[in-house]
């Protein structure tokens, strides 16, 4: 007996679709010989080249010819090319496995005395089981192409040269510097007091953010949900709104609002003889600070406010009975009933507000453009976090491999509390701790 | 005695906060909503308590910039985001919820891990790549940016709600000889319309407040989504565009917080969702 699975599975190796035809599925084989070919002749000249550009990033440098600028390689360009192939071509790759592997299983059925499939009862099949498949088709594409691709290409920037004012092109050439970039960002003075000193402020910004609005909203939910306490439903109402306007919006509204000159604030305070003179609120690196964390309380303290609230009116009435009946008071109620079930059931939504904080670049982009400046920093203000830096870095001044060794930092420290986050809720379910 | 008075000093205070807290939250909205009608046409010259009032700021805005071109635009591309994403969005969540396929574990492991790189990471290749296909400066571009962006959030959002959604319906419908696509569509998609309707409001909220990929994408000046055309109002002229801004402010910030007010319910239950995946 021949080993069908065998040798149709080579044929299919060999190049798609032979197989199938080995198979008797004549149809199937000369539909998928069609797509192997087109593959082949759109792809497989063309991905040498990308390779080679993906590994070198080009090899001739652009040169002037007397007034003639002749062009050398374009690092940059041959870099994404390279990509958009190594992708493609992965995506083939597990085209060509489920070929093989189609090939092999309809073989081993003809093995055993079972004929293979004409094309409709393929085309059904295709359906029962391709259907998962199709539907993540379009998903799949955007997300190779639109999120792993940038991505990647992110990535891979932090192991390049590519930066202002020697390497950038097509004036000049990119070349791969491995961890190079690491090291001056720890190594170098300029680099690392730089980092040092906006990390230390990001991760101060977020704690302090996070909390000022988590207990501001705790405290507002309190107030409005006291037993005596009309019209509750339009206190939320009204105190819902910083989260519903446009957040943009606001905040420019708040920068103007907060200008040292001519800033509204700084003139209410003065008429009121709370100030003697105008608080310059965003060019004193201190107090900018301050006045952001201040201001930011306005825009994150209806978010807890509602879900506080929304936990609040859930808790079991009788648990407060109990405990009226074992004579507490209002005092012992909070801190032994409330805050727990509270803490409970926002506390993951408190580690991603504190992870949404630490990169909350419009909060501070648009409040301060991360000023007044820091004569010490490297390309960062005194109120720049690690984001708004990045942004810095990559759109004004062309550091672009610095930029993503800067974010793959940020990445790490997000993924880690993320996944901390993640596993720490699972295992809260599982255990079926409250409910 | 003593309880009752303490009660009502409780009351008092509280009151008197909420009070309190009332005019924080209004204050900036109205130098906001009086810049846009007083007359001047900077900050320091805006009373916030006056009678002298005009329309002046709006009728420039209409008259001498394209801010209703800016506006079209952008509700041209907050369409197309939220119905592009929520196909891409529902589509892979119900797949990853309900079929059992290889490389699925690989699959949401891949889409968990994505959502956690900053975004501007992909900024400089997204350029590149947008330039490359010809999609830079148009409109679709920038949709479909939006609406890719958002994918590892909203599908992991949808399959943890689908999830929930208890096998038996769909069984049910299958013994009536229903198909995939009558399940999906027949059974499942009404089922999963709260988180639906979130995740469209997200979407169609999303490109009104984004300026940053806008900017990237975005070059020629009539193309603009109005928050570049806002942003680049009030940046660099410092102080004496603030009137126009704000008249601009008002007539984008109306609409998206009724929206948002509207659907509240939806966001939050959304947000507790995406917190507490898996």
């Amino acid at each position: 007996m021949k080993s069908h699975s065998k040798i149709s599975a080579l044929l299919s190796a060999l190049f798609m679709g032979l197989g199938q035809i080995y198979n008797k599925q004549y149809i199937k084989g000369l539909i998928m010989m069609g797509v192997g070919l087109f593959i082949l002749i759109t792809f497989a000249v063309d991905f040498q080249h990308a390779m080679w550009g993906l590994t070198t990033l080009g090899e001739t440098k652009q040169t002037i010819d007397g007034w003639d600028i002749v062009q050398g390689d374009h690092s940059i360009n041959l870099l994404i090319y390279g990509l958009i192939f190594l992708i493609a071509s992965i995506l083939v790759l597990s085209a060509h496995v489920a070929n093989v592997v189609d090939a092999y299983s309809v073989g081993k059925k003809r093995e055993i005395g079972i004929v293979p499939n004409g094309i409709k009862e393929t085309l059904k099949t295709m359906y029962e089981k391709g259907f998962p498949f199709a539907m993540l088709l379009p998903s799949v594409f955007a997300t190779a192409f639109l999120i792993i691709l940038p991505n990647l290409f992110g990535v891979l920037l932090a192991f390049t040269n590519y930066s202002s004012p020697n390497h950038l092109p097509p004036k000049n050439l990119v070349d791969w510097v491995g961890f190079d970039t690491f090291i001056d960002l720890f190594k170098m003075d300029m680099w690392s007091s730089t980092f040092y000193g906006v990390f230390g402020w990001t991760v101060l910004w977020a704690i302090l953010s996070t909390f000022t609005c988590f207990f501001a909203g705790l405290f507002v939910a309190i107030i409005v949900n006291q037993k005596g306490i009309v019209f509750k439903r339009f206190w939320r109402s009204v105190f819902i709104l910083p989260w519903a306007i446009p957040q943009f919006v606001s905040i420019l509204v708040m920068q103007n609002l907060f200008n040292g000159e001519f800033g509204p604030i700084n003139q209410l305070l003065l008429d009121l003889g709370i100030l003697n003179e105008r608080l310059y609120f965003l060019s004193d690196p201190t107090l900018a600070k301050i006045t952001i964390v201040v201001v930011n309380i306005w825009f994150g303290f209806p978010y807890w406010m509602v879900l506080m609230s929304g936990v609040m009116t859930s808790i079991d009435k009788e648990l407060y009975e109990a405990a009226d009946v074992d004579g507490a008071n209002n005092w012992q109620k909070f801190p032994k009933i409330t805050m727990p079930v509270l803490m409970f059931s926002t506390a993951p939504l408190l580690i991603m507000s504190f992870a949404g904080n630490f990169n909350n670049f419009n909060m501070i982009y648009l409040m301060t453009q991360g000023g007044p400046v820091n004569t010490s920093y490297q390309g960062a203000g005194s109120t720049d976090i690690l984001i708004s830096w990045i942004y810095k870095m990559t759109l004004e001044q062309r550091q672009y491999n610095m930029a993503s060794v800067v974010s793959i930092l940020i990445f790490v420290i997000i993924a880690s509390i993320s996944i901390w986050n993640f596993r720490r809720t699972k295992a809260f379910k599982e255990e079926d701790m409250m409910s | 005695m003593t309880s009752k008075l303490s009660r009502n000093l409780r009351l008092v205070f509280s009151y008197a906060f909420l009070i309190a807290l009332v005019v924080i939250v209004f204050y900036p909205i109205a130098w906001a909503f009086m810049g846009s009608l007083n007359p001047g046409d900077s900050l320091s010259k805006t009373k916030l308590f006056t009678t002298d009032l005009s329309f002046k700021h709006y009728i420039y805005l209409f008259k001498e910039t394209n801010y209703l071109k800016w506006y079209w635009n952008t509700l041209k591309i907050a369409l197309g985001t939220m119905v592009l994403s929520t196909i891409f969005v529902v589509s892979a969540g119900y797949a990853f919820s309900r079929y059992r396929f290889k490389g699925r574990k690989y699959g949401l492991m891949t889409m968990l891990v994505l959502q956690m790189f900053p975004s501007f990471m992909g900024m400089i290749a997204i350029f590149l790549l947008l330039d490359r296909v010809g999609l830079l400066d148009t409109h679709i571009g920038l949709i479909l940016v939006y609406s890719g962006g958002g994918i590892p959030f909203g599908a992991w959002l949808v399959k943890g709600y689908f999830d929930g959604i208890p096998k038996s319906l769909e069984e049910a419908a299958r013994i009536d000889g229903a198909g995939h696509i009558t399940v999906f569509f027949k059974v499942m998609v009404p089922l999963a319309r709260p988180i639906l309707v979130f995740v469209a409001v997200n979407n169609f909220i999303g490109p009104w407040m984004d300026f940053i990929f806008a900017r990237l994408v975005l070059t020629s000046p009539e193309k603009k989504t109005l928050a570049i055309g806002l942003f680049d109002m009030i940046t660099g002229k410092s102080n004496t565009q603030f009137t126009n801004f704000a008249a601009g402010a008002v007539l984008v910030a109306i609409p998206i917080t009724i929206l948002f007010i509207l659907f509240q319910k939806h966001i939050v239950e959304g947000l507790k969702a995406g917190a507490n995946k898996g």
